[in-house]
């Protein structure tokens, strides 16, 4: 039974070869050369500008929640679109219940103005 | 594609109406919380109270047949039925002190509050009834995340937001363990169906003993013991239980303990019925020790909802007794204990949540000194409470506490049975404090004034007269109870 898992053993081991590889590799043969630009955490793309310790409005949290329980709500919603035709009028009204469930929700949380910004 | 093959569960809705009506009620609440404009009137407690008395009725009257629904997600037996009538029975009374209670904290009077209460009590209804570990998980998690929000209601407090922090840490912890405990079952077993891993373990008697089955029924039984404050697991019983608001205390003490008995008997029982003789061996001395513990560091409270949460940790111990003991006697007899314990402990947060003022809430013993006088009735039922949970005829309590430690005698138990007599004589003396100080000391401050309303008086008036009603007239109950112990095998 165990033998089972010997492809994934090779995994591990090529995964693991693989970083060790590269690590070593680049840092042996690449130039080395230290300014500035270098140490920063994103080397390429924006620059940085002022500290980290910014204050975010925490309406943000509030957003950012949210958008994850209604994105959610669209995940389940792939398996059922896929499967549609199959589960026939049972599968529609089942989702109906579903999203008229977090319809109540979404009433809730614009009744208590999270949606607003102000 | 073969594999993803969707199959339509059987379904049969009625088997879960009660459950639909708390759901519905729940949402209802929510929506006319935020969009009624009357904020402080009682509508949304009797408009939650309605809705569990529907779905109290739907459980009474859904007939005794012993059907298993949604592919063995959900097992509707005789004891599933119970388990849902003591949690209707719980909420409905938490809703009475509640709608007494809003007026000491006025945010209480919210719908979110009570679609929380209506959320956590679908939830345990849903344990008593789960018939695959995922579905306890998942009942698990909805009754306990809805009790860490309860917790921390009073966001004005500061103890009460220490409370909901703490239960919700150390919960989230504990749940970690119980679904580690469920996946190394699931290793061992090959299925998470209560029922097929019984029979699994039946015809496969090597994996009973296995490492991987152990473990996990280890980790399980930490998970469990943490929701039922089991004696090494107890900690955090008495800071969450003195910081929440005292309505939702009430709520937790009963009926979190009764929703976490019911999956842990029936997954003991009835999936890892083949570990039983090992199992005894430990809860022996788990069951010793709760009862213990919890008697004796509740001499030394002096406030008396610390008090109360080291009695619901003894209490624990009690049943404990009965869970060690098996048997269809012991089953019977906890849930008899079970709703008696929910009577009295209902009965007595009731009591407290009455003496509670806006600045502050009165919990020190000291604060009862000359409230049996003044207010005869209060004082009245708060000793008819404080005499059922130290275990003195005629009460529930009593007769809990007779059928658990017959079964344990009748099961070989004897010095268990002894231990538990013992450990109720110690608390004896804390329970009958509170009726000395209650009558007879002297107030050292002026008595609180009560306000009581026409809920509160009913809430207790209900606990009481169930009380006294299971010490008098104990068979009506315990049939009821005797009828309850099939579980689906």
């Amino acid at each position: 039974m165990l033998t089972n898992y010997i492809p994934v053993l090779v995994m591990i081991l090529v995964g693991v070869a693989f970083g060790v590889f590269s690590v070593v590799v680049s840092s042996n043969l690449g130039p080395l050369r230290r300014f500035k630009v270098k140490k920063e955490p994103y080397e390429c793309g924006m620059k940085t500008q002022g500290a980290t310790y910014v204050q975010t409005p925490i309406k943000y949290y509030v957003v950012a929640l949210l958008f994850l329980v209604f994105d959610l709500e669209c995940v389940f919603m792939y398996p059922w679109a896929v499967h549609y035709k199959k589960l026939g009028l049972f599968g529609f009204v089942e989702m109906m219940v579903f999203i008229a469930i977090l319809f109540v929700c979404y009433l809730y949380v614009w009744k208590k103005g999270a949606l607003e910004w102000e | 594609m073969d594999m993803l093959e969707f199959v339509v569960p059987e379904l049969d809705f009625r088997a879960i109406l009660p459950q639909i009506i708390l759901a519905i009620t729940a949402l209802t609440v929510l929506l006319t919380g935020v969009f009624s404009r009357e904020k402080k009137g009682p509508a949304i407690g009797f408009l939650s109270l309605a809705g569990v008395a529907l779905s109290f009725s739907a459980v009474v009257f859904s007939g005794s047949q012993t059907v298993s629904s949604f592919s063995g997600m959900l097992t509707n037996d005789s004891f599933a039925r119970f388990i849902s009538m003591i949690v209707c029975v719980v909420a409905l009374l938490t809703i009475l002190i509640s709608i007494n209670y809003r007026k000491i904290s006025p945010a209480i009077n919210s719908g979110e509050y009570y679609c929380l209460l209506l959320f956590a009590a679908l939830g345990m209804m849903f344990m008593g009834s789960a018939g695959n570990l995922l579905m306890v998980f998942v009942a698990l998690e909805t009754m306990s995340i809805s009790i860490y929000a309860l917790a921390g209601f009073q966001k004005q407090r500061e103890k009460s937001i220490e409370s909901a922090l703490k239960y919700f840490l150390l919960g989230a912890f504990a749940s970690g363990f119980l679904l580690y405990g469920f996946a190394l079952v699931y290793g061992a077993t090959g299925t998470m169906d209560i029922v097929k891993i019984g029979r699994f373990l039946n015809d496969h008697p090597l994996v009973v003993h296995s490492p991987l089955l152990l473990g996990g029924v280890a980790l399980m039984t930490v998970g469990f013991g943490f929701k039922v404050a089991m004696f090494p697991f107890h900690m955090w019983t008495p800071d969450v239980y003195e910081g929440a608001p005292t309505s939702v205390t009430a709520f937790m003490a009963t009926g979190v303990k009764a929703a976490a008995f019911a999956a842990l008997i029936r997954v003991f029982y009835v999936a890892l019925g083949s570990l039983q003789v090992d199992m005894t061996q430990i809860m022996w001395v788990i069951a010793l020790l709760t009862m213990t513990v919890g008697n004796v560091v509740a001499i030394a409270q002096s406030n008396i909802k610390r008090m109360l949460a080291y009695s619901s940790i003894a209490h624990a111990g009690y049943l404990l007794v009965g869970f060690v003991a098996g048997g269809e006697l012991a089953i019977s007899g906890m849930l008899f204990y079970l709703l008696g314990y929910a009577f009295m402990n209902l009965g007595a947060f009731g009591v407290i949540a009455l003496l509670a003022k806006k600045d502050g809430e009165y919990t020190e013993l000291s604060d009862f000194a000359g409230l049996g006088f003044k207010y005869p009735a209060m004082g009245l039922v708060m000793a008819v409470f404080m005499f059922s949970m130290a275990g003195i005829p005629p009460t529930a309590g009593f007769m809990g506490k007779f059928y658990i430690f017959t079964a344990a005698i009748n099961s070989g138990f004897i010095w268990l049975a002894i231990f538990g007599v013992i450990n109720s004589v110690i608390s004896i003396y804390y329970y009958l404090r509170v009726i000395v100080t209650m009558y007879f000391k002297e107030p050292e401050q002026d008595i609180v004034m009560l306000t009581p309303t026409g809920a509160i008086i009913l809430a207790l008036v209900i606990a009481a007269a169930g009380v006294l009603f299971m010490g008098i007239l104990p068979s009506s109950v315990l049939d009821i109870a005797r009828n309850s112990t099939t579980l689906i095998m």
